[in-house]
């Protein structure tokens, strides 16, 4: 139980890391430096037919894409692209929405100061919206907990962890990215599978569905509470 | 400006070198990470296309036969063809449980939205918002396992369903009851946008509340609601394994709706792993994953069709 739970937590961390810097600057040059036209309506097409796709054909994908076409073996770091993918569109139009909504006089007052247009965005925009941007993060964070489907193919059904071994080359290390690493959801799903075999598995998997809806619900209150204190700080401001 | 600064030239290489460290460098990367979200996209449904349709270049099916038959007998190593893929029963499956667990969901879900807004907005806002939120965040394995647990032994029990309760009545009740916060929470925002004139004019009418909420508030909400409706199907079509847990998976058309049948996704969840890269059978479901990406993009299709049309009356 203990390895599956820290699997969930060290894989939905890795996919942030690819999907956080991706999503905020795609937000960025949504929000920024695209022009309106076809450019932009296509990449919001994009997004949205990202954001609708079903979670079992981006782990088709994952599976063809990160498995099978790299030769690999089932592995971490597969699951964790095929998350951010799952990810990214919320990510990006959290941030765009975030960038849209600041008040013009941020801007205007930067660019007096003779800033570039990164200066701008850098310096002034993305630190006036980050609280926003945190809870879109902690919101895509929450789903990625729970993602099953995307990693029935890439992440693996099993998991052998030793925890003396630090050397992160080695298949059974913890951190090591390219090993097999079951989830928690995925936990759950194999636990019906194998119900036959082993006598605990309603015990197994009612305790793992109990500890992921508890992760789930800190990370949504989470959200929930930051969002409340932007909105009580902007002050009516805006709207 | 650009023009102004290119006149000037080499009056002073360091401030072309700053402008770029400060500019030019983070424009052109936060345009490839926009440019790289697009080429996901495409590349997904270029390998879904290509992968998809294998079964009908490489083992000559015809689309009729995949879409409208239902033997399914696919051939499972590499490179031999001649089997059967009608996949009729996965699609049917995956129409059915949608369809129902909608006609379950809708009337909920409106009925949430409504009292969420109109009749109770203090106890909306404080306690059913955070609820619909929390339910919404809820994994889909947790539900399937609740179905699994709670639901099947209970159909089970009360109906005597012969297949000891995994049923078409259980999936599309967990599908139901995952769709109702998606459907509840557009709905909501959509009732919750309509213009106050609206109110003032039908109040002024001497209209009660019912009559202003049915007649005029969720006519003018409607575009909302069909979106809410619309991506609470296409998140019912894309689940896998919450439903794939209480189907049954049998390979039949369910004969009513406690006995158990198939879904597209249960059957590429479940069949995946086991078939051959590149054999008939793996080809086929990928050509059902291809079949759920169309489903999805008719989807966003119907949506934006939608908008255009409410956008065109909405703004009288």
């Amino acid at each position: 139980m203990g390895n599956q739970l820290f699997n969930t937590i060290y894989l939905v961390f890795l996919s942030l890391l690819i999907s956080v810097p991706i999503g905020v600057a795609a937000g960025i040059y949504m929000a920024e430096y695209a022009k309106e036209g076809k450019m932009l309506s296509f990449l919001r097409v994009s997004i949205e037919s990202l954001s609708s796709l079903p979670s079992i054909v981006v782990g088709l994908f994952g599976y063809l894409v990160f498995i099978l076409m790299t030769g690999a073996k089932w592995n971490l770091m597969a699951g964790a692209l095929a998350v951010s993918i799952l990810s990214l569109p919320l990510i990006t139009t959290t941030t765009e929405d975030a960038i849209r909504n600041l008040p013009i006089g941020y801007k205007n007052g930067s660019y007096v100061l003779g800033a570039t247009q990164w200066q701008t965005i850098f310096k002034v925009l993305l630190p006036a919206c980050l609280p926003r941007i945190i809870t879109g993060v902690i919101l895509a964070a929450g789903r990625g907990f729970g993602e099953a489907a995307a990693l029935l193919y890439t992440a693996g059904q099993s998991t052998n962890i030793n925890w003396s071994n630090w050397n992160l080359t080695s298949p059974t290390c913890a951190l090591n990215p390219f090993r097999p690493g079951e989830t928690l959801a995925l936990h759950i799903w194999v636990m019906r599978t194998e119900g036959s075999l082993n006598p605990h598995a309603t015990e197994i998997a009612n305790f793992s569905s109990a500890i992921l809806v508890i992760l789930v619900l800190r990370f949504s209150l989470t959200a929930r509470i930051m969002s409340e204190r932007i909105k009580r700080k902007s002050g009516g401001s805006k709207e | 400006m650009s023009n102004l600064e290119s006149i000037k030239g080499g009056t002073s290489q360091k401030n072309t070198l700053h402008k770029f460290r400060n500019e030019y460098f983070w424009r052109g990367l936060v345009t490839v990470c926009g440019i790289l979200i697009i080429l996901l996209t495409l590349s997904i449904g270029l390998f879904l296309i290509v992968k998809g349709t294998g079964t009908f270049t490489k083992y000559h099916h015809t689309l009729s036969e995949f879409l409208f038959s239902s033997e399914w007998s696919p051939m499972d190593s590499a490179n031999e063809g001649g089997g059967k893929v009608g996949s009729a029963i996965y699609i049917f499956g995956s129409l059915l449980t949608c369809g129902l667990s909608l006609l379950i969901a809708t009337p909920f879900s409106l009925a949430a939205a409504i009292f969420m807004v109109e009749i109770s907005p203090n106890a909306g806002e404080k306690l059913f918002q955070p609820a619909v939120e929390i339910f919404m965040g809820i994994p889909s394995v947790v539900y399937g396992w609740i179905g699994l647990t709670v639901l099947v032994p209970f159909i089970k029990n009360t109906f005597g369903a012969r297949m000891g309760g995994f049923s078409v009545l259980a999936a599309s009740i967990v599908l139901a009851v995952m769709i109702f916060p998606t459907i509840t929470a557009l709905s909501a925002d959509a009732i919750r946008n309509v213009p106050k004139e609206y109110y003032q004019a039908a109040y002024g009418m001497g209209s009660t509340r019912w009559q202003v909420i049915s007649r005029v508030v969720l006519p003018v909400a409607f575009p909302g609601i069909f979106t809410g409706i619309i991506l609470g199907l296409s998140r019912a079509f894309g689940e896998a394994l919450a439903v794939a847990m209480v189907i049954g998976k049998t390979r039949a058309f369910p004969s009513s709706l406690l006995s158990p049948t198939n879904n597209l996704t249960a059957a590429i969840a479940a069949d995946m792993g086991n078939s051959a890269d590149g054999g008939e059978h793996n080809l086929a479901l990928w050509t059902m994953a291809l079949l759920l990406f169309l489903i999805s993009m008719f989807f966003i299709f119907l949506i934006h069709v939608m908008f255009r049309k409410g956008s065109g009356s909405g703004e009288v």
